[in-house]
């Protein structure tokens, strides 16, 4: 069953671009992530799906529900961590996460002081005298302390230090092996390989490509490293063949094609080293960028 | 509406009620105080009044008051009162959803799984409940004072009731006008010269009114509406203004709903 299911959403502000005409879909217990630039797009997707801004064009469903339609009942079982996160500055992180719990019907009281105790969250300070990044943790707590069956993360690390990002994605792992769906906004690559299964690249408002994370790797780009000698950067210079480096008699560069074809090629050469690999994400990434 | 929405906001406005209807209450009582002393020289008061340019006094609503009485003198304190009520009605008005929008907590609240129209009834019913509060210390505080210091002069409890009873439909025009310019307006960054600004602009153009001779613009004022002195003079609302107030109130408050509930609420920028 589609949890998440956007069919043609535009959205203009006045006459500045949103998003245009994007269309995808997430499954059920899927980790979705969603990248791209800063000013793609991405907060103003996860803002239509949360209504808190409404769409110029096309719809979008969540649950099956119309996000138009059905927002009260929808955000019943969403999770929603902003990339800026704002609270109460007066109120006490307890007082706050006590107010976020009573929208809710569950007793939530349990989950709160295991999640705080889990991200080290001191629930007797001010808001007001947190640190961004504390914030940040009061922000994850809130998000999940009524057990969502959708989580909205976006960027959902800034501010965190490596170890609590650490804590954070392990969270992430067991809430979604208790079955709950994540939409994962970023536009750090790293962590997107490590934690989702599919992801959508969104740039300019648009979407460039959706791809399961093993298929972008592999259907796409070859890294390859050949040293050998009498290399010249015009030495590959076949169909399909970018990005061409040379460095101390290494030859670098992305092959798309044949790969039979590339391996011939490359034997006709008395080789020293060679290495053929997938390339990371971060490099398909800036390939869509160019 | 919801409970836990109305509670939270009642709290974040405590501590400002409680500053207004102090303020409030002292203003009363001190003007009061100084009555008795005063009416004793009524006489030489309204002599040296008439002396004063006739535009003068017009300006400040003072030339049909008779300050001699006991509500004559209350209803120039009430003027005050009012302005004060005013400025804390449009405070709320003009805060209400821009406030949360400004310090970006609206994210928080609108992605509960809350209706937007829950949101702003809850809001509006804390916000009235806030202003319900001062103008109970309103009420209190005027029929004490008046029972201290009004001396050896008789007054009659019927106008004071009027004058009194007329606060609240005052405070919603304040409350529901601030809420609607709020949301027609891209963007309030800060609440007070809004409130101030609608505030002192309706009262300055009922107390100017008489200055320009007689023109549409004095109807709109609350101020006019809701003047102390026609109710003392005729023991009764002007009917017609009170209607003419309340309506637009009411439709305030429906393009608020029409407007709030298709709002885009705008991430950091």
């Amino acid at each position: 069953m589609s949890v998440i299911e956007v069919t043609n959403l535009t959205k203009y502000y006045g006459k500045s671009r949103g998003i245009v005409d994007v269309s995808f879909s997430e499954e059920e217990g899927e980790i979705f992530g969603f990248i791209g630039p800063n000013g793609a797009g991405k907060s103003t997707t996860i803002r239509l799906l949360l209504s808190l801004i409404h769409p110029t064009s096309g719809s979008a469903k969540v649950f099956g529900k119309d996000v138009v339609t059905h927002g009260t009942e929808i955000r019943r079982d969403i999770g929603y961590l902003p990339s800026e996160v704002f609270y109460y500055e007066g109120m006490k992180v307890i007082d706050l996460l006590k107010y976020s719990a009573s929208f809710y019907e569950c007793d939530c009281t349990k989950r709160l002081h295991e999640l705080s105790d889990l991200m080290e969250l001191e629930l007797n300070r001010r808001i007001s005298d947190l640190s961004y990044g504390n914030k940040k943790k009061v922000g994850i707590v809130q998000g999940l302390l009524h057990s969502p069956k959708l989580l909205f993360l976006d960027e959902p690390t800034a501010g965190l230090d490596p170890l609590m990002q650490r804590k954070f994605f392990d969270l992430i792992r067991q809430e979604n092996a208790r079955g709950v769906t994540v939409f994962f906004s970023s536009h750090i690559l790293g962590e997107v390989q490590r934690l989702c299964t599919r992801v959508g690249i969104i740039r300019e408002g648009k979407i460039v490509e959706i791809s399961d994370i093993r298929a972008l790797q592999q259907n796409n780009y070859k890294k390859v490293n050949v040293t050998a000698d009498k290399l010249n950067p015009k030495t590959f210079d076949l169909p399909g063949v970018t990005n061409v480096q040379m460095e101390n008699g290494t030859l670098h560069f992305f092959f798309k094609g044949d790969i039979n074809m590339m391996l011939k090629k490359i034997s006709s050469f008395q080789v020293a080293d060679v290495t053929i690999e997938e390339p990371t994400l971060e490099e398909i990434f800036m390939h869509y960028y160019e | 509406m919801s409970a836990n929405i109305y509670l939270h906001e009642l709290r974040t406005r405590v501590r400002s009620v409680i500053i207004w209807s102090l303020s409030v209450a002292a203003l009363i009582f001190f003007f009061s105080s100084i009555y008795s002393g005063f009416a004793d020289q009524a006489v030489l008061i309204n002599q040296m009044m008439s002396k004063f340019p006739p535009a003068l006094l017009e300006a400040f609503g003072m030339n049909r008051m008779n300050l001699a009485t006991v509500l004559g003198f209350y209803s120039l304190i009430f003027k005050f009162v009012q302005i004060c009520l005013a400025i804390q009605a449009g405070n709320y008005g003009f805060g209400l959803v821009s406030v949360e929008e400004n310090e970006l907590t609206a994210d928080f609240l609108l992605s509960k799984p809350v209706s937007r129209t829950q949101v702003l009834t809850s809001k509006l019913l804390a916000a009235l409940t806030s202003l319900t509060i001062t103008n109970a210390v309103v009420w209190a505080v005027s029929f004490g004072a008046l029972a201290i210091f009004h001396g050896s002069y008789p007054y009659e409890t019927g106008s004071l009731f009027l004058m009194l009873g007329s606060i609240v439909i005052f405070q919603l025009f304040f409350l529901s006008v601030g809420l609607v310019i709020s949301l027609l307006v891209k963007r309030v960054r800060s609440v007070t010269p809004y409130s101030l600004g609608l505030g002192f602009g309706m009262y300055v153009l009922d107390a100017f009114s008489g200055m320009f001779g007689t023109s549409v613009l004095e109807d709109i004022t609350p101020f006019k509406h809701m003047d102390p002195t026609y109710m003392i003079q005729n023991g009764s609302y002007d009917t017609p203004l009170v209607l003419l107030n309340a309506s637009v109130t009411l439709i305030a408050l429906v393009i608020s709903y029409w407007l709030y509930i298709r709002r885009d609420i705008h991430a950091v920028s």
